[in-house]
């Protein structure tokens, strides 16, 4: 699960971490409202959505007065925020972040991820904050340090300063920066997170360490045990399918394509959107009912593909192993009536119950294409993606 | 021979009182031996009592004493689950295998930290797994077995229908599998794919190895250089996820952690022939 930068700044801050003083705003008023409060005589304001590059997409703006906040705040507050992150259509900006600003000497780069290999939490620290840490990876892979944290321990004070002397942190800060590092670990830890990024981090000009920006993600399968994580999820700034999906505990996301896709498994799922590329076709979604697919989960997979005004094509491929083909093959039949579908269907199923199943599929007296392997069932439903273009529904 | 287990493993269920548990430890008893095989389950709660037949003790470590068994199955709801299986490795198994799903990923750092700091010989499959399955002989977890065969080839992935579709496929061609590997998916495991490989490699009866990979991680790619260096059996290898959504954001990420220099390659369906 994601969350705003200014949710994670006050998770930050909890845990010791500086950060600028900001307040959440909803409207231009409240925005210049803060700016007042806060104080001073520079202000940053802020977009507050889930997808990174926001500076570059015009969603952070600099501003030397009340005048230019509620300008700012004005421009920004509403606006299809496009980054490399949201795609083409942007995210609408409804939430804004006011800030001090601060007088930035250098920008560094933190974040906590869990490592696969050493299966321990990996900090990577980098003296060159404010850009993206794939791109310093591939251009300067020698300016990011590592430090795979012992879960028993946690980040040591010594682990601490070694790798802020390391990224340029000056002798007469480090105790700043061990208090922003040691803390960013442990709201990693104790918050089950999965991912947690502070870029940039910065030195200012008289010395202080602050972390400009917050980016955390959470465990889903932790927020049973942080309720007050859980109620910060944001749901608009989620896509209204994938929510609908993870009502009926399906696991949905919208591609770019035109062939919907129902699967059971992650795995075969992918397989078969692979499969249907590699015949020349392109997958509407990733779809995946899980292990216990009723007839009511398959109609409501059904409807959800269909919001979709690309689909020219429907595949669903099932290995029934504990869930019997023929049981798949009532629920294809109940959605396929349900919804009066009206893009071509094919169906391939394998395992138990087969015969049974493509036996029910034959005698429902509705035109689905039946197919005995993924590569002949891809094959069909690339062809029927092209052979009707434009159908009505 | 096969790898991990066979006729004469003896398994504990934990979790046997759950609907999960129950429905499978069924379908566990009616396959093959393992009426003989499923010796025993767990609940502190239901000490004394039996599940159709099976005696269910408080502990694991009195399970295993009053049964000589030396495997675990798992289907403790996650919030339970890293308990159980640490329960498991402390009541010093030879092998315990999780099939629940949705741990979260700090009690699992916590686990596999104490297994390696106490040094524990216990060996993990999974979570988030389907389990293990030496055709003809022993099914452990929830793959249907009904479309294995005794046969050669060993099968190890990631992925659960994908390798029930991998294993049926196999069926289909009239090669049987020696035994079918599931490591499950979560990001902190047990065994990997290399490990098992090397469990394949030392088998007599093994002659080739299907491996099936899943994007997110470098695990593949260790296990494909150990097989380059290492292995004197065929080994090919399928990794699902050319199309898939998702992959961008961890697949950097896990790229420069892996190394700095980003030797991340990413091998959709390629085959890794040795």
């Amino acid at each position: 699960m994601k969350i705003h930068e200014y949710q994670g700044k006050d998770i930050l801050r909890r845990f010791g971490v500086p950060v600028p003083r900001g307040v959440a705003c909803f409207s231009v008023a409240e925005a210049v409202d803060a700016a007042r409060s806060l104080g001073g005589s520079v202000w940053v304001v802020k977009a507050q959505i889930h997808a990174g590059g926001r500076g570059k997409g015009g969603g952070v703006k600099v501003s030397h007065s009340l005048e230019e906040v509620r300008a700012n705040a004005s421009a920004i507050l509403g606006m299809q925020l496009v980054t490399h992150q949201t795609g083409p259509g942007g995210q609408t900006v409804r939430r804004l972040l006011v800030e001090e600003g601060a007088d930035i000497r250098k920008e560094l780069y933190l974040g906590l991820v869990v490592d696969r290999v050493t299966q321990r939490v990996c900090l990577m620290a980098s003296s060159e904050g404010g850009m993206d840490i794939e791109e310093v990876a591939q251009r300067m892979p020698e300016k990011i340090h590592k430090v795979t944290v012992d879960p028993g321990s946690g980040l040591t004070g010594a682990e601490a300063d070694d790798v802020a002397l390391k990224i340029g942190i000056p002798q007469a800060a480090l105790v700043q920066a061990r208090a922003a590092l040691q803390g960013l670990y442990r709201a990693f830890w104790e918050s089950d997170a999965s991912l947690a990024e502070i870029n940039p981090l910065v030195l200012t000009g008289d010395g202080r360490v602050i972390a400009l920006d917050a980016k955390i993600n959470f465990d889903s399968n932790a927020l049973y045990r942080h309720p007050d994580l859980a109620a910060l999820r944001d749901l608009d700034e989620e896509d209204p399918a994938e929510i609908e999906a993870s009502k009926f505990d399906l696991s949905y996301i919208q591609l770019d394509g035109n062939i919907g896709c129902l699967v059971n498994g992650a795995g075969l799922a992918m397989a078969t959107m692979d499969t249907i590329k590699l015949y020349g076709g392109s997958p509407a979604n990733f779809l995946d009912v899980g292990g216990g697919a009723t007839a009511e989960k398959v109609t409501e997979a059904f409807k959800l593909m269909l919001r979709n005004a690309q689909l020219k094509a429907i595949l669903v491929n099932i290995f029934g192993g504990i869930m019997k083909c023929d049981t798949i093959a009532e629920g294809v039949i109940a959605a396929s009536r349900a919804v009066k579908l009206g893009v071509p269907l094919v169906v391939r199923m394998k395992g138990t119950n087969e015969t049974l199943g493509k036996q029910l599929l034959a005698d429902s007296g509705l035109p689905i294409i039946a197919a005995d392997t993924m590569a002949e069932a891809a094959q069909k439903v690339v062809a029927a993606a092209g052979a009707k273009p434009g159908v009505s529904r | 021979m096969s790898i991990l287990v066979d006729r004469t493993t003896r398994v504990i269920t934990q979790g046997i009182t759950g609907k999960t548990g129950q429905f499978h430890t069924r379908a566990c008893r009616d396959y093959a031996n393992g009426r003989e095989c499923f010796v025993a389950g767990v609940n502190p709660k239901r000490s004394g009592e039996s599940f159709e037949g099976t005696p269910i003790f408080a502990t694991v470590r009195e399970a295993k004493q009053r049964t000589g068994a030396n495997t675990s199955v798992i289907y403790v709801p996650p919030a339970g689950a890293a308990d159980a299986i640490w329960e498991a490795v402390q009541a010093d198994l030879d092998l315990v295998i999780c099939i629940t799903e949705g741990i979260p990923v700090r009690d699992m750092i916590v686990v596999r930290d104490k297994m390696r700091k106490e040094k524990r010989r216990t060996l993990l499959l999974g979570p988030n797994c389907p389990g293990v399955i030496t055709p003809e002989e022993i099914k452990i977890g929830i793959m249907p077995g009904h479309i294995h065969r005794k046969g050669r080839i060993g099968v190890v992935s990631r992925s659960g229908t994908l390798t029930y579709e991998a294993v049926a496929q196999l069926t289909e061609l009239g090669l049987g599998q020696s035994t079918a590997v599931g490591i499950g998916g979560d990001p902190v495991n047990g065994l990997k794919h290399v490990d098992v490989l090397r469990l394949f490699n030392d088998d007599p009866d093994t002659d080739a190895v299907v491996m099936i990979g899943e994007i997110g991680g470098t695990d593949e790619e260790t296990a494909a250089r150990w097989a380059h260096d290492h292995m004197d059996k065929p080994v090919v290898g399928f990794i699902a996820g050319l199309t898939a959504p998702t992959a961008a954001e961890y697949l950097a990420i896990d790229a420069f952690i892996a190394a700095a220099s980003a030797i991340f390659c990413f091998m959709p369906r390629e085959k890794l022939s040795m």
